[in-house]
């Protein structure tokens, strides 16, 4: 009786401390990853809280001796462009102002489209979508000039409308895809029910559709805010000099500097542009992923 | 109330034609159920019925007047769904009122008529809730309600029971009976399941491939069976089918299955027989029972019994023919007897092997 | 008959009809029609203003007489070959590790794919500040007394691409894990009880079961970072701006110099149309396979 008592935990011990090395091996390979993954971040934070003599030591781990909030200040407020000295401040509320009007109308859009395409009979609507589809694989440069030109034309380059619309338009592929999918998994009875109360196009849309779509609209909100923050190219291209998003005029105010780099401001520059959508990643945990994973082209 | 007749209805969705030169007439107050497997059609006739699907040929006329590229809010039809197609994010109140809502029916005229849904189906209490918070018989309560508020002169039922329990489709299934005693209006009524379509209908429709293969009453449909797709279809217990051929014995037709010979005499024959034409037998295991004496009987053996409740169920082998047949409930069995079995010729079923119809 | 009919349907949904008339200007102006226009400019002697003129073949040939596009083509072809494969098996192996139920998941979770959330300018400057070899991750292992090493590879034309990899990889590893991780957890319970049952090792179990149930995710991950490749743009110019020299240009910035700086519009419309090409062929097959090859089957 004692002796089995005694050889059976030793006899199960070889198991566990296998599987201990095992997790072991999994926690290290995490944390590693970690590491690799937050070191960025943690160097910009503390180069940020830095004077600029303590940078010079080139110890871009340690934390400030004399932490300052002086760059950050600058950065928000007296960072310059050029021979224009007033900050991000002014890229951030350009992008604001470019940022509202593009995510309320590319989801208004992006609904009414995943709303026609799947719950009525519209010929040739299903080539489009293809279409649509096809021309979100296509780099943007493809697209640029013409749409450059064409702008021109009815005056509207280089604008806050001319902007907003770029997103409009490349905003169109996924949205559409994501309501589309989202509204093909409603049962179509629904649909019938509300035709023989009735209900037309857009009573059945506003009454019955918009009410069910606030899971969708909330991944679609992610998505887009993230999306036409972190945007460059277009913001470069389509905005003009008067509402440069803060992407490019961060890009502006780091890489176009004379003299010394100011590097705990870039930095803070940096972290404040990340703000927005950082803040909007952490505030929605797995509702990204699923942004991510819905966004994809599928089905 | 409204008659509905349907003349010639083709549906085709490209080249693919679900449904050609269909005719139905559907009297005043009628209730009619359409029968048959998945993929039959019925559902699409219904649909059309509806105005959910265009016709790609042919006319539905609703007391004369033809309807077939009418809206279906200009039908007069309420309609109601497997799925129950609530408005999930609609009180019960508003899902029932959405209708009337849209018509532009003044307060007092829908709230009155909210409430005499609500009181006929019993869900006063539930007239503020969400649909999350109602179990399924009471959706599909809500779902008729629904269907009532709106006077329709039609009402449209798509397999509303199928997504229920047991218990609850047989209690539901009373209450829709009730309802059209109550109020007498037309209704159409899709379903696979026998006993709704048995227990429910003025009329059936058993449908396949698209096609009506008989319309008659239930008690025709399930005794005179017009031909072996509906014969087999109907009943449970299945129907034993056995294939054999028609022979003139001493004067008199009987029929030949190899193993047995049954005489036919007694058959009602829809059309003339020829001895030697080859033809299956129909017949449902409650037309076989143990023989008491005096009729004809032949003798098998019991290979499997199966108690079911009200009947029991036995299986025997006659001669390598294996058939299901009653058992009765006084006596008792065991696997491997042997005792006769008379059978009830007069009603069973002759098909022909050809075409399948009833002979 | 027939035209009745058409009628008949049109006016039953011709509400539809209208509302998917945004959708259909946009497919048609913005994108079919920009895509025609720029493929038609290349085969003109357009430069800073587009002209109406044909030269055949002449911008192509030039172009592929250009060494900054080939140098571009070269990089485009390393980078998608490194990151996607780095990627990929990064993102993977974070995956299984944290399906290996570990504790503080969500944090690990978090870590991992943060970077997604940020801009691709951002994600430049950040790793162009940590590669510095002056004040960055170089400077500090020497003082560390790691008097020898090395890295400089944002400076060093050679190795400058690895640098680009290094980040583009940080940046989006994350997304493969979420996917993954996504598929793993939809995998049934039972599929697992019935490997171990079965005694088949953990290895065998991901690599022969696991990883062909996951070929959707797989696929759109896959699609996910090749489009991120294709549109590469901000992350080169706030990383290293083509440089040293022209050694981590890229295609889609050599359209965009070419377009605004250089005017030279016939070349980089060329090169688009090459991009446009690339894309059509990569994706054909996988687009194919997505929405007819299950149809293609079944019917």
């Amino acid at each position: 009786m004692t002796t089995a008592e005694l050889i059976a935990p030793a006899a199960r011990r070889p198991v566990t401390s296998q599987h201990l090395w095992g997790r072991v091996g999994i926690y290290a390979f995490l944390f590693a990853m970690a590491l690799f993954f937050l070191l960025p971040l943690y160097v910009m934070l503390v180069t940020s809280l830095k004077t600029m003599d303590e940078i010079r030591l080139g110890q871009i781990f340690a934390l400030p001796a004399q932490i300052t909030f002086e760059p950050w200040v600058t950065a928000w407020s007296s960072a310059c462009t050029g021979l224009d000295c007033t900050g991000l401040r002014v890229g951030f509320w350009n992008s604001v102002e470019i940022l509202v009007p593009s995510v309320v109308l590319s989801i208004l859009l992006g609904a009414l489209n995943g709303y026609a395409l799947s719950f009525w009979k519209v010929r040739g609507a299903n080539v489009l979508f293809a279409c649509l589809l096809l021309g979100a694989f296509m780099p943007y440069q493809v697209f640029i000039y013409p749409l450059v030109r064409f702008y021109a034309q009815i005056g509207i380059y280089g604008s806050l409308p001319g902007i907003v619309l770029t997103h409009v338009i490349f905003g169109m592929p996924v949205m559409t895809l994501l309501f589309r999918n989202y509204y093909s998994a409603l049962p179509s009875e629904l649909f019938k029910a509300a035709r023989i109360d009735g209900a037309g196009f857009w009573a059945i849309f506003i009454s019955i559709v918009l009410p069910m779509s606030v899971p969708i609209t909330i991944v679609a909100v992610i998505m887009q805010v993230t999306a036409i923050w972190n945007d460059f190219l277009l913001g470069l291209v389509f905005a003009g000099r008067e509402n440069l998003p803060m992407t490019v005029q961060l890009n502006n105010i780091v890489n176009t500097t004379t003299g010394e780099r100011a590097y705990n401001v870039n930095m803070a520059a940096t972290i404040l542009t990340s703000l927005v959508p950082l803040a909007v990643y952490l505030a929605s945990g797995r509702w990204f992923v699923r942004g991510i994973a819905s966004g994809a082209v599928k089905g | 109330m409204t008659s509905v007749s349907i003349r010639n209805l083709e549906i085709r969705y490209g080249q693919h034609v679900v449904m050609d030169k269909l005719n139905l007439d559907i009297r005043d107050g009628e209730f009619l159920v359409l029968l048959g497997p998945s993929g039959c059609g019925k559902s699409t006739l219904m649909n059309a019925i509806g105005g959910l699907t265009d016709a790609s040929g042919g006319s539905i006329h609703f007391d004369g007047r033809d309807v077939t590229w009418a809206d279906p809010k200009d039908r007069g039809i309420g309609m109601v769904f497997q799925s129950y197609a609530l408005y999930p994010t609609m009180s019960v109140r508003r899902n029932m009122s959405f209708g009337l809502r849209i018509a532009g029916v003044d307060r007092a005229e829908i709230d009155r008529k909210v409430a005499w849904a609500a009181d006929i189906l019993q869900i006063e209490h539930l007239l503020d809730r969400k649909p999350a918070a109602l179990s399924g018989g009471q959706r599909q309560r809500v779902a008729i309600g629904r269907a009532l508020v709106r006077d329709a002169d039609i009402f449209l039922f798509d397999e509303p029971l199928s997504n229920l329990d047991a218990k609850l489709r047989a209690e539901l299934r009373l209450e829709i009976k009730k309802l059209h005693n109550a109020i007498g209006s037309t209704m159409i009524y899709v379903t696979h399941d026998q006993i709704e379509a048995l227990t429910l209908a003025d009329r059936i429709a058993v449908m396949k491939g698209g096609v009506i293969q008989q319309l008659d009453t239930p008690l025709n449909v399930y005794n005179k069976p017009a031909n072996e797709f509906v014969g087999g279809f109907l009943g449970s217990p299945a129907m034993n089918k056995v294939d054999g051929g028609f022979e003139t014995r001493d004067g008199s037709l009987v029929f030949d299955t190899g193993a047995f010979a049954l005489d036919v005499d007694d058959y009602p024959f829809d059309q003339r027989v020829e001895s030697g034409q080859k033809a299956t037998l129909g017949i449902r295991p409650e037309h076989i029972n143990p023989a008491n004496g005096s009729s004809k009987h032949y003798s098998g053996k019991l290979s499997l019994i199966e108690p079911m409740g009200s009947d029991i169920l036995g299986w025997s082998d006659f001669d390598g023919i294996s058939l299901s047949h009653r058992l009765s409930q006084e006596d008792h069995y065991t696997v491997g007897d042997s005792f006769p079995v008379s059978m009830d010729v007069r009603k069973a079923s002759f098909f022909d092997q050809a075409t399948g119809n009833r002979l | 008959m027939q035209i009745s009919r058409n009628v008949r349907h049109v006016r039953r949904n011709g509400v539809a009809y209208m509302a998917l008339l945004p959708m259909a200007a946009i497919v048609i102006f913005a994108y079919l029609g920009t895509m025609a226009w720029s493929v038609r400019l290349s085969f003109s002697s357009s430069r800073m203003l587009p002209k109406d003129d044909f030269v055949g073949f002449d911008q192509y040939v030039e172009l592929f007489q250009t060494s900054r596009w080939l140098t571009s083509l070269e990089n485009f072809v390393f980078i998608a070959v490194f990151f996607l494969s780095i990627c990929f098996v990064l993102g993977m192996l974070l995956a299984i590790f944290i399906d290996q139920n570990v504790r503080a998941e969500g944090l690990f979770r978090t870590a991992f794919l943060y970077p997604y959330a940020m801009s691709f300018v951002v994600t430049g400057l950040m790793w162009q500040w940590i590669l510095n070899p002056d004040l960055g991750l170089q400077q500090t292992m020497r003082d560390l007394g790691f008097s020898g090493f090395v890295l400089d590879w944002v400076v060093d034309s050679d190795t400058v691409l690895y640098a680009i990899v290094l980040a583009t990889v940080w940046h989006g590893a994350g997304l493969v894990m979420a996917l993954i991780l996504a598929g793993l957890r939809g995998i049934d319970m039972d599929l697992w009880k019935a490997t171990r049952i079965d005694g088949i090792p953990a290895w065998r179990v991901y690599g022969f079961i696991i990883l062909p149930m996951l070929r959707p995710m797989i696929i759109t991950s896959l699609v996910l970072l090749s489009i991120s490749i294709v549109k590469m743009y901000d992350l080169v110019v706030a990383m290293t701006n083509g440089g040293p020299g022209t050694a981590s240009e890229v295609p889609a910035k050599f359209i965009m110099d070419n377009l605004f700086e250089r005017a030279n519009i016939g070349l980089a419309t060329a090169a688009s149309t090459v991009m446009l090409v690339t894309v059509l062929i990569i994706i054909a097959p996988v687009l194919y396979s997505q929405y007819f090859g299950k149809k293609g089957a079944s019917a």
